[in-house]
């Protein structure tokens, strides 16, 4: 569903994405990891169309329902009603706007495009409390402004019943699990496993390796100076906590 | 951008700044005795009334203009200003609307105001102010029936005379402020509205101020009387051809409200402001004052500024009867070079009296937005009550916002509260929304809307989805 080729990016004439492919199928999840700077967030920003990032060379193709698309040239909004939905790092805060105002515009702009029914306030409001039973959320923070003083851990668990009610076809969890204490980090991840289906796939971008315990990834990927420098299954992010990041530069110094 | 698209985003920031092209009957320029004297000639005014034009103008001469608003401006030359401009017409005044010269009917039908009968809109009784005059107003006979006295001040001063004398002057005196000196000099038409005892009003009243002739001012005067009982909603909107030099508008407006009565006044304010270089614009130089003169009586103001090069604008309320209420509601956009200082005073006087504020300014662009209120509790004003919230929105890193609140109290009893917050349009907070679905439209709208609700909610419905299209639309240009 979801093609990257030869990407290459920058934010403010520095390059930070050097040449990045990747290519990513329904029902699979893919975690991406990598230090700091490797251009792990660059990624999960172009990828949902921020415009302060560059694209100068490549392409991301996305395939929907038989269709392809070019995702670059899309804009954030229609890229969101297409099914791509990014859980962010830092989740803005929306003082004045309700959660549930604007989960329910955004629910119907989506439902709107993709010519599904939309749903009225009441009805949506139902639907919107059983989404934040997945992550275990108090639903009264659905009337409350988006974000405004929620914790950091509030926040994320605020992303995924976003997630849940949007019900993406390609989602990607920004460092969903940092800031987050061991209780949260199951419950999150918890959450993502019942979000996942054969249609739809994820991509985690991660730190660590702990997150991974919880979500069990069909492909690891070592994201490092703009490219990815190896792939493989699990057992290559037990390796990485292992032996750390050095340990593949140096293996692809031998080769 | 191409330069069509340019063009085309421009005409859609300001769709009113249109001119009509008519024969005007326009006074020389400048400000002296002589001409205070031919305005009051034109308009066949009585003596006393002249009397208190010049007496107001000797006053004017010995004033100074303002200089402590967080504004600023090239002194202006009161000399280079026409004082009267009126569109041409038979010296047999036309009694219908729809006599008017057809292209006076058509800029007002341009402005979304049809006037003639068959076309006007229900429900609304509208008076049509165009340059110095009003060219009449809607729905006369309905109104009639309910005993509500609405038509442009001029006419009553011939046909009201007594109510004009007894309250003109009574809540804004002659020398209030400079530029209220300077209007009850000159004022040239307005709307007058009285509404008898126990009368709820039929139907919401609406003044239409329409700026045309270029280098004239515009000076008018308004005077609402609620009497006991009674209930008036009250509109008021304003637009102005896009022109290269500024323009002055120095309105004054007073309302009273007697013993528990109520006037609620709503504005949407939309004079053109300049352009992206602050070329032009409107001076828009108001005083506006409500008294609650009866007990349990209440004057609220709902005003949505998104006009003008330069606001300088205080709608006030005096709550001299027991337990009358006060309140502003405001939303103030600045966008581009625009500066706007605006806010309210609540003085309160009789015991038991209440006050709400709530202030909302959205600056862009390089604009410039200031709150400035005061609260006073007079030591006769027991158990006073006031709440106040000023809330300031950024767009962008180059505006700024003020806050200056006053605050006076001689009355222990008092209680008062002040709230204050500034928050910032990021770019990251659009795309926060925009990844979630909505367009770079709904998430603007998105975000005002949850910014003004508590103001919007204020306006009657018509009003409020006008006022809010004009927000998201100004703020389109900028944040887009």
């Amino acid at each position: 569903m979801l093609k990257i080729k030869n990407l290459h990016a920058s934010v403010n004439e520095v390059e930070v994405l050097k040449g990045l492919s990747l290519s990513v199928n329904p029902g699979e999840v893919h975690a991406i990891m990598g230090p700091n700077g490797s251009g792990k967030s660059t990624l999960s920003k172009i990828l949902a169309g921020h415009p302060g990032y560059e694209v100068t060379e490549g392409s991301i193709e996305y395939e929907v329902n038989f269709n392809q698309k070019n995702l670059l040239e899309m804009e954030p909004d229609e890229r969101a009603k297409e099914g791509v939905f990014l859980a962010f790092q830092y989740p803005i805060e929306v003082p004045g706007v309700t959660n549930l105002n604007f989960l329910h515009t955004a629910f119907n702009s989506i439902c709107k495009h993709q010519g599904v029914a939309e749903m009225e306030e009441a009805e949506f409001e139902k639907f919107a409390k059983e989404k934040c039973k997945i992550v275990d959320m108090n639903p009264d923070y659905l009337l409350r402004a988006v974000n405004e003083g929620f914790s950091g851990g509030e926040k994320k668990r605020n992303e995924i019943v976003q997630m849940a009610v949007l019900n993406p076809r390609l989602s990607i969890l920004d460092e969903t699990d940092s800031g987050l204490d061991i209780d949260s980090l199951k419950i999150v991840a918890d959450g993502v496993n019942k979000l996942k289906s054969a249609n739809s796939a994820v991509i985690l971008i991660t730190h660590y390796q702990r997150l991974l315990d919880y979500i069990q990834p069909d492909f690891v990927h070592v994201l490092q100076g703009g490219v990815i420098v190896k792939s493989g299954d699990k057992s290559l992010a037990k390796a990485l906590e292992e032996k750390g990041y050095e340990w593949i530069a140096e293996a692809g110094a031998e080769t | 951008m191409t330069s069509d698209e340019a063009t085309a985003n421009f005409n859609k920031e300001y769709k009113y700044g249109f001119v009509t092209d008519i024969d005007a009957d326009t006074a020389p320029k400048g400000l002296n005795e002589e001409i205070i004297r031919l305005i009051s000639s034109k308009k066949d005014e009585p003596e006393w009334l002249l009397g208190w034009r010049l007496k107001a103008y000797q006053q004017w001469r010995k004033m100074e203009e303002p200089r402590w608003a967080h504004v600023k401006y090239p002194q202006i030359d009161f000399q280079n200003i026409c004082y009267y401009s009126a569109p041409k017409r038979d010296i047999e005044k036309p009694q219908s609307l729809d006599e008017l010269d057809p292209e006076l009917l058509a800029t007002f039908e341009r402005l979304g105001i049809p006037l003639s009968e068959q076309k006007r809109i229900s429900g609304v009784a509208v008076d049509a102010v165009f340059d110095s005059v009003s060219l009449g107003t809607t729905h006369k006979e309905t109104l009639e029936r309910a005993g509500v006295v609405f038509c442009s001040i001029s006419e009553a001063v011939k046909t009201h005379p007594e109510i004009v004398k007894k309250y003109l002057g009574s809540v804004v005196p002659v020398a209030d402020n400079y530029y209220a000196a300077l209007n009850a000099a000159v004022f040239t038409d307005g709307s007058f509205c009285y509404i008898p005892k126990g009368v709820t009003c039929p139907m919401d009243l609406s003044t239409y101020f329409r700026i045309n002739a270029e280098e004239t001012g515009q000076f008018e005067r308004t005077l609402v009387v609620a009497e006991e009982g009674s209930y008036v909603n009250y509109l008021e909107g304003c637009t102005a051809p896009q022109r290269d030099s500024n323009q002055l508008h120095a309105a004054v407006v007073e309302l009273v409200a007697l013993d528990h009565a109520e006037i609620k006044y709503s504005t949407v304010q939309n004079w053109y402001t300049g352009d992206k270089e602050g070329r032009g614009g409107i001076y828009n130089f108001v005083t506006k004052r409500g008294k609650c003169q009866g007990v349990n009586s209440k004057i609220s103001w709902t005003q949505v500024e998104a006009g003008s090069s330069i606001t300088w604008k205080y709608p006030s309320c005096i709550l001299q009867g027991d337990g009358s209420v006060g309140a502003f509601y405001s939303v103030a956009l600045t966008h581009d070079k625009m500066q706007a200082d605006t806010g309210t005073k609540m003085i309160h006087v009789g015991k038991n009296t209440k006050s709400t504020i709530i202030s909302k300014g959205i600056s862009t662009d390089s604009s410039v937005n200031s709150y400035r209120g005061q609260v006073k509790v007079l030591p006769s004003a027991a158990g006073a009550r006031n709440f106040s919230q000023c809330d300031s929105m950024l767009v962008g890193d180059q505006c700024s916002a003020n806050t200056f609140p006053y605050i006076e109290v001689k009355n222990e009893s008092a209680i008062l509260e002040h709230e204050a917050s500034t928050s910032r349009i990021s770019e990251d907070q659009l795309f926060y929304l925009q990844s979630r679905g909505l367009s770079q439209e709904e998430a603007v709208s998105l975000l005002v809307n949850g910014f003004c609700k508590e103001v919007f909610k204020q306006l009657p419905l018509e009003f409020s989805v006008e006022a809010v299209n004009l927000i998201e639309m100004k703020l389109e240009n900028s944040i887009g």
